[in-house]
């Protein structure tokens, strides 16, 4: 059974612009122990999405449901939120600095964390507990630097430590939202490493959101594409790369630069606004291979030659299956 | 013979810090750019690439060293006698949100350059700058509009204008695409490739981006501490890499292709980049480098081509890798000798 079943998830934003529909009927599934990659460029609602499940977007339109364990997340009391979130879904941001309070100690900090779902424990043991934490995410001398304020950690090191807060509770799931993009390559590497040691010791399951294509190769089971608030594919790690469907996918990817041209292949034009989102395919005004349905319905996400694990929105998609069935 | 066109020798830059430190955020480094090439910069957060090319530029005063360009030592300029020079060397900055004014229509942003040395006015400055902004792919109607109203795209667009309005020899980009989207930045790096090819310019390109890097450039110069580690044609440091932390970054880059993500070495490096007020002794990777040895704490390794064949190539390690070395089962020995 999936720890995480997600339906029809809308998400939407009045401002002084327009409504910003940001996140567009949005529906996916996150087994135990795996790693689910939603990719997308800025603004293509991959934040929204899961800040939404975890109650963190306020005043926004919500509908759909959002089953993690059998309760509900869109519905659920601000209450049970609190008690699941950090428990047994937790998540790290992409700005740790911004994550930690600069006034208090770095194992204060864990400390409370800690006590602050587990009434039960002692000081000490909290903090003996969040020694081992530190220790667990590769920071060296940990007891010491348990005294230490946030400013005295570097980026890589207080990713780390957000790391270890995140793990401190053995949560099921694990949010990572753009975890290494403030990162340089090779601090990236070893907090990547981290994580992928954290699953397989706790078996904790990640949704990791990046826009980095290379991160989702190295770290991916499963992948979303998204782009303007809907998913366009979604596949195993390396259909995504090999066997992709989707113009959207193609473009990105063909856009990375590549060793052995002189030119590379952007995708022309830009994202459309989410505010005034006409009819039919949102990626039809940048596709090669746009044609006259795409322009008037949106194609719904369906099964790539028959196989339920890849699916592709896409009416190129229809017209092969819709083919292959008849 | 491929013609030099700027040429930094020995060049270092100290700043003060808030602890009456110094931070050596370049500290001896010799370069020099050609003619019609692009000069990749890579390194890490604080390795000196962007101090590096602020004083290419001139926009900081050097600590010690010269900077030559076309034979002039940029260097021991005023700022009076530095102003016609400013014409030939321009830079593209990383964030295109913080280098526009917010306040101002872009046609005066990018007309800006000829307002400043004077060069046409009125009518005919605005044709020009519609013309720039054709080039760079923007609709020249837009003359009026303000930053805000454009993508991020559009506006390193407008950065590219900008620096390209008084024909520049140089053009110095500090990490132009790193802010952009994958399908954005594969725009903006083929309008800096088309430029390039249609007005003879010289690139160095900063970023810490190494795919990128290695798609537009000719010659890479890696940087660790406020020192040049490594530097080589791009094929080659990919393919014969010498320094350790050379290709502890190539293999900490991220790869879109899952085969490869799955089979290849993985060099974790070990720690923090040290700080820049107080590097270590000898070669400054030494506390994170895998094969260091205890000469390594001592000596400070000159960079020097690697080998006779490859005068191009140059290093700076007492102990370069061999072709097909595998650094990820090296431990390091620093024991006292």
């Amino acid at each position: 059974m999936a720890l995480l079943e997600v339906r029809d998830l809308r998400v939407s934003f009045d401002t002084p612009d327009g409504i910003v529909r940001a996140v567009r009927g949005l529906s996916f599934s996150v087994e135990p122990g795996r790693t689910l990659a939603v990719v997308g460029e800025s603004g293509s609602g991959k934040s929204v999405a899961t800040q939404t499940i975890t109650g963190l977007t306020r005043g926004a339109t919500i509908t759909g449901s959002a089953y993690f364990e059998g309760t509900d997340l869109i519905t659920a009391d601000a209450a049970t939120l609190r008690r699941l979130r950090g428990a047994e879904i937790a998540m790290i941001f992409q700005d740790p600095l911004s994550s930690l309070h600069p006034h208090y100690r770095i194992g204060w900090q864990i400390v409370e964390m800690i006590q602050a779902h587990d009434r039960q424990i002692s000081k000490q043991a909290a903090r003996r507990r969040a020694a081992d934490l530190l220790t667990l995410v590769g920071i060296p001398r940990a007891a010491e630097r348990l005294d230490d304020y946030p400013h005295q950690f570097s980026g890589g090191m207080r990713q780390r430590v957000m790391i270890a807060m995140a793990m401190a509770l053995d949560p099921a799931l694990l949010i990572a939202d753009e975890p290494t993009t403030a990162l340089d390559v090779t601090v990236q590497a070893q907090v990547l490493t981290v994580m992928r040691r954290l699953q397989e010791e706790f078996g904790t399951a990640i949704i990791l959101i990046t826009h980095d294509l290379g991160v989702v190769a190295e770290m991916a089971d499963e992948v979303i594409v998204m782009y303007a608030g809907a998913a366009m594919e979604k596949a195993p790690r390396r259909d995504i790369f090999y066997r992709n469907h989707h113009p959207y996918t193609q473009g990105l990817l063909a856009s990375l630069p590549a060793q052995n041209s002189l030119r590379l292949t952007p995708i022309p034009g830009t994202p459309p606004s989410l505010i005034s989102l006409a009819e039919g395919c949102p990626f039809a005004a940048r596709c090669p291979h746009v044609f006259d349905r795409c322009r008037v319905e949106t194609p719904p996400l369906a099964d790539v030659q028959g196989d339920p694990r890849h699916q592709s929105a896409c009416w190129l998609n229809h017209d092969v299956t819709e083919a292959v069935a008849s | 013979m491929t013609e030099t066109l700027l040429k930094v020798q020995d060049l270092r830059k100290e700043f003060p810090t808030q602890h009456k430190e110094v931070l050596r955020a370049v500290d001896g480094v010799s370069l020099e750019v050609r003619r019609g090439e692009t000069l990749g910069l890579v390194g890490e957060t604080g390795c000196g690439k962007s101090t590096l090319a602020r004083c290419m530029a001139h926009l900081y005063d050097v600590t010690s060293g010269s900077v030559w360009f076309n034979g002039t030592d940029l260097t021991r300029l005023s700022r009076r006698e530095m102003r016609p020079l400013r014409r030939e060397v321009q830079m593209i900055f990383q964030d295109p949100y913080g280098s526009l004014n917010p306040r101002r229509r872009v046609g005066s942003i990018i007309g800006d350059p000829f307002a400043i040395h004077g060069i046409s006015s009125g009518q005919q400055r605005k044709r020009k700058v519609q013309e720039l902004m054709e080039l760079v792919g923007l609709n020249p109607e837009h003359y009026n509009r303000f930053p805000a109203e454009f993508s991020g795209g559009q506006r390193q667009r407008i950065g590219v204008a900008r620096a390209l309005a008084l024909r520049p020899k140089l053009v110095i980009c500090d990490e132009p695409v790193s802010a952009l989207d994958v399908s954005i930045q594969a725009q903006i790096i083929n309008l800096l490739a088309d430029l390039q090819q249609e007005f003879d310019l010289t690139y160095v390109f900063i970023s810490h981006d190494l795919s990128v890097v290695r798609h537009v450039s000719d010659r890479i110069a890696v940087m660790y501490l406020g020192k040049i580690v490594e530097v080589s044609p791009t094929e080659e440091l990919f393919e014969q890499t010498r320094h350790p932390y050379t290709r502890a970054l190539l293999s900490a880059l991220p790869v879109s292709d899952p085969d490869t993500a799955d089979s290849r070495e993985r060099i974790i490096l070990m720690g923090d980049i040290p700080s820049a007020t107080n590097p270590p002794s000898g070669c400054r990777f030494h506390t994170r480098c895998p094969k260091a040895r205890t000469e390594c704490t001592v000596t400070e390794p000159p960079l020097e081509p690697v080998a006779a064949e490859h005068p191009e190539h140059e290093t700076a390690c007492l102990f370069p890798l061999r072709l097909g070395e595998d650094l990820s089962t090296a431990v390091p020995d620093l024991r006292a000798s």
